[in-house]
């Protein structure tokens, strides 16, 4: 009943349901180490005993999300060698040596100063405090340069070459690796949307206890400060996304052909098609709603430009242009609600009604989980859009895999599919409800849960709030 | 010295750190139901709490660092304990998120508790039992793992797994006896001597069928001049486990916490006398699985330079969270 095909395809569900459900949590944590920085930062400059708060209310988050982070993260370091034993073998010695740099750098600078930051305040002292904290943010920014050089040479190869033994080994230069064709676009891209999803969150969160009593400080101040980020990082992402399928179009082209939904080439303008049913029985979009020569204006600046499509790509060699076309959609079409979300929160500050505009506030709310859905989209169109190649053009996805039988592959692949929603579920659960409750004056840190026992100790209260009882309601749970 | 000992050394030196440093972690998860609920317990899970995931790093560089430097090797290894790794990576994901969970959700600490066990245990039986599979040898054939997917498990794996746990808590008990006092203390001094008794005597019963494996223990151990240098690894033994029992007996604190982590350091220098140089026992030596001198060198110099960083640090941050922890953290 197994034969080969159901081991690739079996390790190749197993690889994107693991990678996707660790990267929920990456792409919330690196945006939210960042807004911890700042608020400490900001507490140190002012003194101002909401930033100090909204730090505690935010780390508590953190902590919950920082741990299912790093133990779906382990997942993905052994997941090369268990099932694409044949691609590690083959492409070690180039992304290898990023990888380790990452763990160097990036993994052991987190989790170094992370103690400190999540139960050190009054040990360390503010200022050093802070500088765990900046630590963290660094750290996870660090982890982000080298993953996503790996992914980008994995997308784009350059500055290596094939040995005898038909290893991938580094060329002349390392730095042709590591600053591969894709990867500045890739980075930024994706910083941006960890911050956009961050911020969307936070003002999610904000909305809520907005709704709930508009003159909550702590919820003004988070929901201001996420709408900010949303009016200016929304359009630099628009921006910086354009920039990056550019590049996509020159480095892979059959990629943009799926996106786009190009099955045929447009020798004098291709058209921008907005819906319609990608047919790849019969190669063509059905019940297409098209706008002509937008895509070569938007692809080539130029209506008449041509613009080859999948025919001119052999059928072994294509991307399944379905997925790539929707989660294309689907990541396109948030970044552009994101946008219109910042548009609308500075005609409600214009109006000076950022407070008081329920349905602004609902409207965040229900958009408060949206950058999740954008990144795990925007991630199956680039790593979809690659196939049928691990390195792109090098090695195929079909020899790389492990030669495992597939029975084993798919016991593993139902034990984590048990085991994440079980727990991340659980874990995702905790992070709502730490949400649900209205943040404080005095709000405690890490492990002050009105039945933990070590709620006497946590973040020692700052100078400002000396005076303040440390509040939290009483809560049956 | 070549560059590919080098990295061998620094591959056995994070496996070593990582053995040591989640071992009290996961030797602790391993003898906590033994702690009573409420205090003990608290205390327990407190003072590793800060320090956990800077331990479990050192295993993200254990397997990244393999791929690094020795794919070859991270591609048969791993595919050969398949099922033994997914074991292990689960159960560290339900230990690690414990540390959270447990304080988020009071009404399941009692579940998350025994996750945290669970977790724990399966860990550390599956890291031995890996080492096992390793020792024994695995199938090779064109530069990949060849044998069946159950062919890890056999008496020996079975051996060095169990040795692993009692190793672990031997760990995770000294550690207690540093960290806490009062009753979780009194529970930890309780446990570490049938730890110590279990570890001494699974470690000598796998010293002594290692050499009658199949392959060149028995050479690297007994023969001329090896046995001078091999012979010191049992003596030192020996004497260490003196100073263990007259330390637990003595009820010091700190010192049967840095014994044990010496006879986890001459269990590595075993392993090494028993290995080297192969890097897949008798099927692949470290110079067939090395990358490139460039990929070394490139490595190496990030090594040199972020290693000293990351050791000061780490010690740093242990520093902080330095004495006793008590029940209500660090204070």
């Amino acid at each position: 009943m197994f034969d080969q095909f159901d081991a690739i395809l079996l390790a190749r569900i197993q690889f994107a349901f693991t990678i996707s459900f660790h990267f929920i949590f990456p792409a919330f944590s690196i945006g939210l180490a960042s807004y911890l920085a700042v608020l400490e930062g900001l507490w140190l400059k002012t003194g101002k005993q909401v930033y100090m708060d909204l730090f505690k209310y935010w780390i508590k988050i953190f902590a919950v999300t920082f741990a299912m982070g790093v133990v779906s993260g382990i997942v993905m370091s052994y997941q090369f060698g268990t099932n694409w034993s044949v691609f590690s073998d083959k492409a070690g010695p180039v992304i290898g040596p990023l990888m380790a740099y990452e763990v160097l750098t990036a993994f052991f600078l987190e989790a170094g100063f992370l103690g400190v930051m999540l139960f050190g305040m009054n040990k360390v002292g503010k200022k050093l405090h802070f500088t765990a904290t900046l630590m963290v943010a660094i750290g996870t920014f660090i982890s982000a340069f080298w993953i996503l050089s790996v992914n980008s040479w994995m997308q784009t190869p350059t500055g290596h070459e094939i040995a005898a033994n038909g290893q991938f080994v580094p060329g002349d230069s390392w730095w042709d690796i590591v600053f591969n064709p894709s990867f500045p676009y890739r980075l930024f891209h994706t910083l941006m949307a960890t911050y956009l999803t961050t911020a969307f969150v936070v003002g999610g969160v904000g909305a809520w206890h907005l709704l709930k009593d508009k003159t909550n400080a702590h919820a003004r101040k988070m929901f201001s400060m996420a709408m900010w980020m949303a009016a200016l990082v929304a359009p630099v992402q628009i921006f910086a996304g354009d920039l990056h399928g550019l590049n996509t179009l020159e480095h892979q082209p059959a990629k943009v052909m799926a996106m786009e939904g190009h099955y045929d080439s447009h020798p004098d303008g291709a058209p921008l098609i907005l819906f319609g049913i990608p047919n790849s029985e019969e190669k063509r979009v059905d019940y297409k709603i098209e706008i002509p020569k937008l895509s070569s204006l938007i692809l080539k600046h130029d209506l008449n430009a041509p613009l080859d499509g999948l025919d001119t790509i052999p059928d072994a060699d294509e991307p399944p242009v379905g997925m790539v076309f929707w989660s294309f959609r689907i990541m396109v079409g948030i970044g552009f609600m994101m946008l219109g979300m910042g548009l609308w929160s500075l005609l409600a500050r214009a109006r000076k009604k950022l407070y008081d505009w329920p349905l602004l506030h609902r409207a965040a709310i229900l958009t408060g989980p949206s950058g999740f859905v954008a990144v795990i989209a925007g991630w199956i169109t680039t790593e979809v859009g690659r196939q049928p190649y691990t390195v792109y053009g090098l090695l195929r996805t079909a020899d790389s895999v492990s030669p495992l039988d597939a029975p084993a592959v798919a016991a593993s692949l139902i034990a984590f599919i048990i085991v994440y929603f079980a727990v991340f579920g659980i874990g995702t659960w905790y992070i709502m409800r730490l949400m649900s409750k209205v943040p404080q004056v005095g709000e405690k840190g890490v492990k002050s849960t009105e039945s933990g026992p070590v709620r006497t100790a946590g973040i020692a209260p700052g100078p400002a709030q000396q005076d303040t009882p440390a509040f939290e309601p009483k809560r049956a749970e | 010295m070549d560059l590919t000992v080098i990295w061998a050394f620094i591959i056995a030196f994070a496996v070593f750190a990582y053995v040591v440093m989640d071992g009290f972690d996961l030797g602790i998860g391993i003898l906590f139901p033994a702690f009573t609920v409420g205090d003990e317990r608290d205390q327990a899970m407190n003072s590793i709490a800060p320090v956990w995931d800077g331990n479990e790093t050192w295993l993200v560089l254990g397997g990244g660092g393999l791929l690094a430097a020795f794919p070859l090797a991270y591609a048969i290894i791993l595919p050969a304990t398949y099922p033994l790794i997914i074991i292990m990576l689960l159960g560290l994901v339900f230990r690690g998120v414990a540390f959270e969970f447990r304080w988020r959700d009071p009404d399941h600490r009692a579940f998350w508790d025994f996750a945290f066990t669970g977790g724990s245990l399966a860990a550390a039986f599956s890291q031995g039992m890996i080492l096992g599979a390793l020792l024994q040898g695995v199938e090779v054939a064109d530069r990949a793992y060849a044998g069946s997917w159950f062919d890890w498990f056999t008496p020996y794996t079975l051996l060095t797994g169990v040795g692993t746990v009692a190793g672990y808590a031997l760990l995770g008990a000294t550690w207690l006896i540093w960290k806490t006092e009062d009753g979780a203390q009194q529970t930890a001094y309780r446990l570490a001597k049938p730890a110590a008794i279990a570890t001494l005597g699974l470690m000598a019963a796998v010293s002594l069928y290692t050499p009658f494996l199949d392959g060149q223990y028995w050479a690297r151990w007994f023969e001329m001049p090896n046995i001078l240098f091999a012979a010191q690894v049992p003596l030192l033994v020996v004497i260490l486990t003196y100073f263990l029992f007259r330390g637990l007996q003595k009820r010091q604190e700190g010192a049967p916490f840095l014994i044990s982590l010496g006879l986890f350091f001459l269990g590595m220098a075993g392993l090494g006398i028993s290995m080297f140089p192969y890097i897949v026992p008798n099927q692949i030596t470290i110079w067939d699985a090395a990358v490139p001198e460039s990929s070394q060198i490139f490595m190496l110099v990030g090594v040199a330079i972020t290693v000293p960083l990351i050791l000061i640090y780490t010690g740093w941050a242990y520093w902080v969270f330095r004495g006793k922890v008590g029940s209500d953290g660090y204070h």
